[in-house]
């Protein structure tokens, strides 16, 4: 298959290890496997399959059924607009309009040099500072269309 | 740390604690870290004054405590300095000095960082007098500022687990049910199911039981739930065994959103010391009985709020409902017993036990007992976490404790219970919230969002985000909710976008009912609620958008276009200097233009203009 990366399989093994390999945490090992590839690479469920002792269309079911899963690559940095109701009346919308004209991007993409995903989420629980984006881990609040920019670019520059 | 084998071990432990904090000289700051303040930048501010006081040499004279959400998430990041209780807001990195020398060092106010009340602008120093904090009655969310989440000590020397002795040692489960129902707790989910009842009903189902909190606060603009799991995390757990001592369960499980990765990370630290000091797992306080809480994290779906698709995901399911014949209670998780409440629901737990239900009951209305956490957000000057008795008037929590609406627009509707709720127009501002009240009016409580919108929010365009949101959300299991949340997405894009035709707010009410009747779970079923409640109560902006093709709040782009006011303009340039496409012309102090081919409806410079000058049209 092409696109094919190269797989830690200790990592992937203590990952399914750490959950005892029960069937009921495959959410949950899915993220952690995510939290390293930014994606959960389609190698690895053959191992799945086996360790957890599941249907292969469970796995695709399960994994296609979440929105935190995805499996296909994404970029470097995932850039989740909230679009929460408190952020939408704060004009989210705007937020994510100046993200995709920016970025060359529609909501859902990755850039071609795989540095940024565009992305929204339903409510990060941060409604205060709204309208509010999520860059991997870390939360910026308070945003309109011109500091969100400023944001993207500082990115730019951590990645250069 | 050491296990504490019995009752008299965790009192040993508790007084000493609060003795050794009584006898300490030392000041205390609280920072808030919660996920607003955090959000503006606690973490720089807890730095600085880390390296401040050390600088000063009184780091062993001040003791920084990186608390608990203080609620008033506006004004973040919060600092408190007790015993005083001396209320610093919008703390920066560059104030850390000053308030270092004056408040700490001198015993002065730093008088430049006094909080200064929103409206008449008064400068109010201490957090107790503050109007936002004074008119609510704070009984679950009264210690967080007292309250390190990753520090059990904390909540120990607050009364923390006292409950708990009381349920293990002094009460069976029959009492322990018994007060809960005495109570009037109703569950803080959104459904207002009372939590006795439920309770008594799946102690009388055979089988291994499990307990289950229901933390996959899925309604955006909520975040109560998050701030309670992160911030005072001992308290959930302290309620959710005193749920299994009442109903003889084992096993416990929180289902908690991924995307709330600290409140994760707080649990999993409060369970370890929990552990450690025998208050779960095996033989809790030498009592000899068990019962241990695991983790279990969700995937950004929100039907998984609902109950049976919650049980299917924490099975390692795709979380889709089931029709309800059986109810969870009979039979839910893994086919047992299964006993599931909402993370405020157990926060009131301990507060219950420890108080009495007569003391509860006394709080609240005839049908709905206790104090309730709002999420205040949206068009309000003080945004945050606001609690309050049950029965309080929304223009007490909107406009004396949220301090109105900024700027001085014009209120024109609350929505509540997210997606699956209703907007709630001015002439009911004077109603009492609570489940029955917002019930009459079309709307629900839901977990507790509140969001305010204004005069540029469109009703219509709120409508369609929430269907938009549902037929995301919509698992794709039953057609009513497949189906008609689509044909109702449709519809109402439509109509935003300038093709809306007479006869579609019918077709939209027929939709709506036949979609609470025939949808599967509460999804689909409540799935109309927001553009029923709109057409309900704001019918004439439907109609606007649909005859005469305008959007009069200025939010649906194709049907409005903005223009620059002759008459009011100063041409003082701001929007001018703005408008990222070069848009407005003008010379300095004279009225400006706007070309219509160039301007892509930003509203940046509507936002900016300080004299009304840029109007909707």
């Amino acid at each position: 298959m092409k696109n094919e990366i190269e797989i830690d399989w200790q990592k992937i093994d203590s990952i399914i290890s750490k959950y005892d390999a029960n069937h009921e945490a495959l959410l949950m090992i899915m993220h952690d496997i995510g939290a390293i590839y930014n994606y959960v690479p389609r190698q690895v469920i053959p191992l799945l399959v086996e360790r957890l002792g599941v249907k292969e269309s469970l796995i695709y079911s399960v994994a296609t059924f979440y929105k935190t899963i995805s499996l296909t690559p994404r970029g470097k940095y995932i850039v989740s607009v909230c679009t929460g109701t408190a952020c939408h009346v704060r004009g989210a919308e705007k937020i994510m309009g100046a993200l995709e004209e920016k970025l060359n991007i529609s909501e859902g993409q990755t850039t071609e040099d795989m540095l940024f995903t565009l992305d929204s989420v339903r409510c990060i629980g941060c409604c205060a500072a709204g309208p509010v984006v999520n860059v991997n881990k870390e939360t910026h609040g308070g945003l309109d269309r011109s500091s969100v920019l400023e944001i993207i670019n500082e990115y730019k520059r951590r990645a250069s | 740390m050491s296990r504490l084998e019995n009752r008299e071990a965790l009192k040993k432990f508790r007084d000493a604690i609060k003795a050794g904090r009584q006898q300490s000289k030392k000041k205390l700051i609280s920072l808030c870290a919660g996920s607003g303040c955090g959000a503006y930048g606690t973490a720089k501010v807890h730095q600085a004054l880390t390296e401040e006081l050390s600088r000063q040499n009184l780091q062993d004279q001040v003791e920084i405590k990186l608390s608990c959400c203080h609620g008033f998430c506006q004004k973040g990041p919060i600092m408190v300095i007790h015993p005083e209780r001396i209320f610093y807001p919008q703390v920066k990195e560059a104030h850390v000095p000053e308030l270092v020398e004056k408040t700490i060092k001198n015993g002065e106010l730093a008088d430049s960082l006094i909080f200064k009340e929103p409206g008449t602008k008064e400068k109010i120093v201490h957090e107790q007098d503050i109007p936002f904090y004074k008119l609510q009655q704070r009984v679950i969310f009264g210690n967080n500022s007292l309250i390190d989440p990753t520090n059990m000590e904390d909540y120990l020397a607050v009364g923390g687990y006292s409950a708990l002795e009381k349920a293990l040692f002094d009460m069976g489960s029959e009492q322990i049910i018994d007060q809960i129902k005495g109570s009037g707790l109703r569950g803080r989910g959104g459904g207002g199911f009372p939590t006795g009842i439920k309770w008594e009903t799946c102690s009388r189902h055979e089988g291994r039981r499990y307990v289950i909190c229901n933390a996959d606060e899925g309604d955006p603009g909520a975040y109560m739930d998050r701030i309670l799991l992160e911030g005072n995390p001992h308290c959930i757990i302290e309620g959710m065994i005193i749920g299994a001592i009442a109903i003889q369960s084992q096993e416990g499980y929180v289902y908690v959103r991924h995307e709330y990765p600290l409140a994760v990370t707080n649990l999993e630290i409060a369970l370890k010391s929990a552990r450690e000091k025998g208050l779960l797992g095996n033989n809790i306080l030498g009592s000899g009985f068990d019962f241990d809480i695991q983790i279990s994290r969700g995937g950004g779906a929100f039907v998984c709020g609902e109950s049976t698709a919650l049980m299917a995901s924490l099975e390692g399911k795709p979380g889709r409902p089931r029709a309800k014949y059986v109810h969870t209670v009979a039979k839910g998780f893994r086919d047992g017993p299964s006993n599931l409440n909402n993370v405020e629901t157990w926060a009131n737990v301990p507060l219950i036990i420890n108080k009495g239900a007569d003391w509860y009951s006394q709080i609240g209305t005839k049908s709905s007992k206790g104090t309730k956490i709002f999420s205040l957000v949206g068009k309000v000057n003080n945004t945050g976490l606001v609690e309050v008795p049950m029965g309080t008037s929304l223009r007490k929590i909107i406009f004396d404790i949220g301090g109105g609406i900024p700027k001085n627009k014009k209120f024109k509707a609350v929505q509540t219970g997210g997606p699956s709720g209703g907007c709630i127009p001015e002439q009911f501002l004077d109603v009492g919230v609570d489940y029955d009240e917002l019930l009459k009016l079309g709307s629900i409580m839901g977990s507790g969002g509140m969001i305010v919108m204004d005069q540029d929010t469109c009703m219509v365009d709120v409508a369609r985000y929430f269907i938009e949101f549902l037929k995301e959300e919509s698992c794709g299991q039953c057609n009513p909710c497949r189906e008609g949340i689509k044909q109702m997405l449709e519809i109402l894009t439509d109509i935003c976008q300038g093709r809306g035709k007479e006869g579609d707010i019918e077709l939209l009410e027929e939709l709506g009912s036949m979609i609470q009747k025939f949808a599967l779970c509460g999804l689909g079923t409540s799935a109309p609620n927001p553009v029923l409640t709109t057409i309900l109560y704001f019918r004439d902006e439907y109609e606007a958008h649909i005859r005469d093709k305008k959007c009069p709040a200025g939010v649906c782009k194709t049907l409005f276009h903005y223009d620059i006011a002759e008459d009011l303009c100063t041409g003082c340039g701001l929007c001018k200097k703005k408008c990222p496409k070069e848009a407005i012309t003008g010379e300095k102090k004279k009225p400006h233009k706007l070309s219509q081919d160039a301007c892509i409806k930003c509203g940046i410079c509507y936002e900016g203009c300080k004299f009304g000058a840029i109007v909707i049209k």
